[in-house]
């Protein structure tokens, strides 16, 4: 009977979570500063800390993925004699799966947990409600740049991820192992279309943008405002942002590309 | 001064972003804005075509001059309707053409090569290329080859 009621009051906790983080998600992203100008210089900071300084991780670990991925694409490849296909193999791969989730991935680690750190510092110190008591909604002047800063900065990190990607993998391939660089890229050009490919890849790095971001916001607006809560809430949306977009990513990977 | 660099990296930031995405449709995906090149409208009819696919490439000796618009099975003749876009400015292939379903490499993309007649009519808009040559199937091939083989045996 006891685990019953547990499990009943843990239920409606998590319940009350999932509506007060919706809940939480609307307000901030229909409440922006409403002065424009002040709006825009409030999410230039934030596009410049969460999208600017995330660039180098992004184009380093892309080019590298590349690198690796036309290695491993090309000694599988020469065993049947089609190397070229080396292109087609790299670039279907990072457009339609890898760089979407593994940006997202760095992006909730780099970004996300610098949010919601900085977000749960803002609360420990009290200066979310000191704006409160200023008469300024803290929604509207802290979070909802920063989410709104994320979620443009991910599918542009991802579309660079991308593009570092491939050109990492054509170095390893044609400059290395001796593709022939026609081939390469006519191989990709005959394989990839850009509606169903690119712009698929991109609308998956706007579902996790909006997902990780949203758990990086909230978990620091919602931590307790100790520094063991802190560091708490950062591991939490590492471990479940990461688990989100996983998850998310399979659903949207069944849903576009299932239909065989 | 601050606030002034912080706008400048941004800028830069959302302008790599749109590059890249140019970049990834023109290179990658070979989205060319270029592309409404004039063309007309040629079909023919194949027993089979095996594995041929919309915007596949037509080509004459290995050149490009169209691709693949449509593959419809016509109902009547049991046989693939293949329309296809050539080029305007190669506005000079006699009617009796003809054209195959052939393959890049061994396993490599189908496409179809126009090989060129003697006729002093030329294709336009609409024309059909009646002398077809269905693709090789490499199981009709091999089960040929046996029973051929078998054949000479006895």
């Amino acid at each position: 009977m006891k685990a019953i009621i547990s499990m009943g009051a843990w239920l409606f906790d998590w319940l009350e979570a999932v509506g007060r983080a919706g809940i939480f998600l609307v307000q901030s992203v229909f409440r922006l500063p409403v002065r424009f100008g002040e709006s825009v210089n409030l999410l230039v900071k934030q596009l410049y800390s969460v999208g600017v300084l995330s660039l180098v991780i992004i184009i380093v670990s892309g080019t590298f993925i590349g690198m690796v991925l036309s290695l491993q694409g090309y000694s599988i490849l020469a065993k049947f004699g089609s190397e070229e296909a080396v292109g087609q193999l790299l670039a279907l791969s990072l457009l339609r799966e890898l760089s979407p989730v593994v940006t997202a991935l760095l992006f909730a680690g780099r970004a996300g947990s610098s949010l919601t750190a900085e977000i749960g510092l803002m609360k420990a110190t009290e200066q979310l409600s000191s704006y409160e008591m200023m008469g300024v909604d803290p929604l509207r002047r802290v979070i909802a740049p920063r989410f709104i800063a994320g979620v443009i900065c991910l599918p542009l990190l991802s579309l660079i991820f991308s593009a570092s990607g491939i050109l990492g993998g054509q170095l390893v391939s044609v400059g290395w192992l001796g593709v022939y660089d026609g081939a390469f890229w006519s191989s990709m050009q005959q394989s990839v279309y850009f509606d169903t490919d690119i712009m698929n890849g991109v609308i998956k790095a706007v579902c996790f943008s909006v997902v990780v971001t949203w758990i990086a916001v909230y978990q620091g607006y919602e931590c307790v405002p100790t520094s063991e809560g802190i560091g708490k809430a950062t591991t939490r949306t590492v471990v479940l942002g990461s688990l989100a977009i996983l998850a998310l990513d399979f659903i949207l990977t069944a849903a576009m590309f299932g239909d065989f | 001064m601050r606030s002034k660099r912080a706008e400048l990296m941004v800028g830069c930031f959302i302008v790599l972003g749109v590059v890249a995405l140019i970049y990834l449709a023109v290179q990658v995906s070979g989205l060319a804005f270029s592309s409404k090149k004039d063309t007309y409208q040629v079909v023919a009819r194949f027993d089979d075509i095996a594995g041929l696919s919309s915007r596949a490439k037509v080509s004459i000796a290995g050149v490009e001059v169209g691709n693949v618009e449509s593959i419809t099975f016509d109902k009547e003749l049991f046989m693939a309707l293949v329309k296809m876009n050539i080029y305007s400015d190669v506005d000079n292939i006699p009617t009796d053409s003809s054209i195959a379903v052939l393959t890049s490499g061994l396993l490599g993309e189908k496409y179809l090569g126009i090989s060129i007649g003697a006729d002093d009519e030329l294709l336009t808009n609409g024309s059909e290329i009646y002398d077809t040559q269905s693709a090789l199937v490499l199981e009709t091939l091999i089960s040929q080859f046996l029973f051929k083989s078998g054949d000479s045996e006895k």
